[in-house]
């Protein structure tokens, strides 16, 4: 076995068994980097030296102490929307293409801490606005199991990356599939966190009510190590909590609901009808049946559930999610960071040039859907309807969770697409996220994990669990390793 | 089919220019998504409470606390950062066009 096809827990072994240094495994991915990544380009950034030296810190401490954290020395991607501190974070955007983070996200400083190697920073869709990576204002970002179709998206390179073992586990970010769907198409293990059990401090905010940091990974266990490591309180992000806060501090969840023993038997596994819908591809619709009679063979039990207000999710989070960009995204002036131009002496003509030079179609296309739904005359009939549509589909979950412990269903209607195949039609791009969005809405944990092939492609089937039950999904999906 | 003169006025608001091509390309591409939101209207939230955000709904009043509204000192080092981002400056001042 190569060293870049270890997963965490492996490569840990390795590590505590001197069968290789940290310098090694780092060297092993920045080679497989140099040589391939040319056939994906899921990186932006490379952060060689940094990552050599931090290797060299690490051997250190394996050689003084023999006993090292189990993230210490283990190579990791990061989105390029997550700052670290003397770096460019470019967010896929011309308009940050010189920006370099002054300071290091919460999550980047928790894995410093504990000794991860960064190695560099992956494309994404412009300000993770996309679901393939082609609205990366840099280059596109290919699937690995087959180059003429997307990895997915918005954290496209994160996905692509961990599927060609470029590295050994990344960070993506998610406001309405942007983790679980690239992971589905690359093959990949995505986890969506609960909204607010990670620090969103130094992500930079697409929408703030639906964003969360989540790991991308090879397995379910890798994400579940690294998932612990990036999550808890934070003074600096306000929605931030302890994930581990007992269930029963939580409004809406059922008292069954606090954490017990891990049984398959014990499981109740819903299947909401309003997910296997016409235009669902016949190959995704297969698996994830096929994973349904899995777990019910194992012992679980299953049941058809209702979540009636599917259909009107994605509506619902592109009202929200493109409200919330259009306001997150007027910091973007050309005055403080970032691209500035102008032409003439007026501070408009400085916004105008700026932002028009600096953003792509598609981010402009959502700034300018979201200034449409809170300008005067729509508010009411768009911005407010959609957040009370918001506690509908909500109410949809708590009654599906009196009765059952996590839900089954797909993560995208199709495998990978064709490159070019959806770029010109926003509302199809749109319709790929439609089975993803309502954990986002709801502030749902839910993880992706390979749950087959449909040709050559894989297919990741989605589990949603209830809030701040990450560690029970996880060990659902360990069932389809 | 929203009209050409309300796209335009949206890109005003948000401080985006746009030539007549992308005029008449974004007024299409604008109009298929608000075709497809408009399926929202035959929801009937009547006596329903919006969710502005999850937080609400998992604690309650209990999260979202505010800070106290004090100023916290920060590192020289991430200050002098801070003000090096900007793109036109005078010393430790960030210079700023004229607004009229």
């Amino acid at each position: 076995m190569e060293l870049y096809e270890l997963t965490i827990t492996q490569a840990h072994q390795g590590l505590l068994k001197k069968e290789f240094s940290a310098v090694e495994l780092t060297k092993a991915f920045l080679n497989r980097i140099e040589k391939t990544d040319k056939e994906i380009s899921a990186f932006l950034t490379i952060t060689e030296d940094s990552a050599i030296s931090q290797a060299k810190k690490i051997d250190n401490r394996i050689l003084t102490s023999g006993k090292i954290p189990v993230l210490a020395g283990i190579p990791i991607a990061v989105k390029d929307n997550i700052l670290i501190k003397g770096i460019k974070t470019t967010c896929a955007s011309k308009i940050l293409e010189n920006y370099i983070a002054p300071y290091d996200a919460t999550v980047i400083k928790k894995l410093n801490e504990l000794g991860a190697v960064i190695i560099g920073k992956t494309n994404l869709d412009e300000f993770a606005m996309g679901a393939s990576t082609e609205h990366s204002g840099f280059f596109p970002t290919k699937n690995p199991y087959d180059l003429t179709r997307v990895p997915g998206g918005s954290s496209g390179g994160s996905a692509a990356a961990v599927a060609k073992n470029l590295c050994c586990c990344a960070l993506g970010s998610d406001t309405g599939g942007s983790i679980r769907q690239p992971a589905s198409f690359c093959g990949v293990v995505g986890l969506k966190p609960t909204y607010g059990a990670v620090s969103r401090y130094g992500l930079v905010a697409f929408a703030s009510s639906l964003d969360q940091i989540g790991p991308i990974t090879k397995t379910a266990e890798d994400a579940k190590v690294l998932f612990e490591a990036i999550s808890g309180k934070d003074p600096k992000d306000s929605t931030s909590v302890e994930s581990n806060v007992s269930s029963a501090t939580l409004r809406g969840v059922p008292r069954f609901a606090r954490s017990s023993k891990f049984r398959v038997s014990s499981l109740k596994i819903g299947v909401p009808k309003e997910y296997f819908i016409k235009g669902i591809d016949s190959g995704v619709e297969k698996i994830i049946k096929g994973a349904v009679e899995k777990i019910e063979k194992l012992g679980a039990k299953i049941k058809e559930i209702s979540l009636p207000h599917t259909k009107y999710a994605l509506s619902t989070y592109y009202l929200i999610a493109t409200s919330e960009a259009s306001a997150n995204l007027a910091r973007y002036d050309g005055i403080r960071y970032g691209l500035s131009k102008s032409e003439n002496k007026d501070l408009l003509d400085v916004y105008l040039q700026s932002k028009t030079k600096g953003f792509g179609d598609e981010v402009k296309r959502r700034i300018m859907l979201g200034t449409y739904a809170l300008s005067a005359g729509y508010y009411q009939a768009f911005y407010l309807k959609a957040q009370k549509v918001r506690t509908l589909i909500r109410k949809d979950f708590e009654k599906a969770f009196q009765e059952i412990d996590a839900v089954f269903a797909p993560v995208s209607p199709t495998p990978a697409f064709k490159i070019g195949e959806k770029i010109d039609d926003p509302l199809l791009m749109y319709l790929s996220d439609i089975f993803t969005v309502s954990a986002n809405l709801v502030g749902l944990p839910a993880l992706s994990v390979p749950a087959g092939f449909a040709g050559d492609l894989p297919v990741g089937l989605q589990i949603i669990g209830r809030p701040f039950e990450e560690n029970k999904i996880l060990e659902v999906g360990k069932i389809y390793e | 089919m929203i009209k050409k003169e309300e796209v335009q006025h949206i890109a005003k608001l948000a401080r985006i220019k746009l030539s007549q091509q992308e005029l008449k390309r974004f007024q299409g591409d604008l109009s298929s998504v608000l075709d497809y939101f408009n399926s929202m209207k035959e929801v009937d939230v009547s006596g329903i409470e919006p969710t502005f955000h999850p937080a609400e709904y998992f604690f309650g009043k209990s999260l979202g606390k505010m800070r106290k509204d004090k100023a916290e000192s920060q590192p020289s080092g991430v200050v002098n950062k801070l003000i090096e981002a900007a793109p036109d400056k005078e010393k430790r001042h960030i210079r700023v066009k004229a607004i009229f």
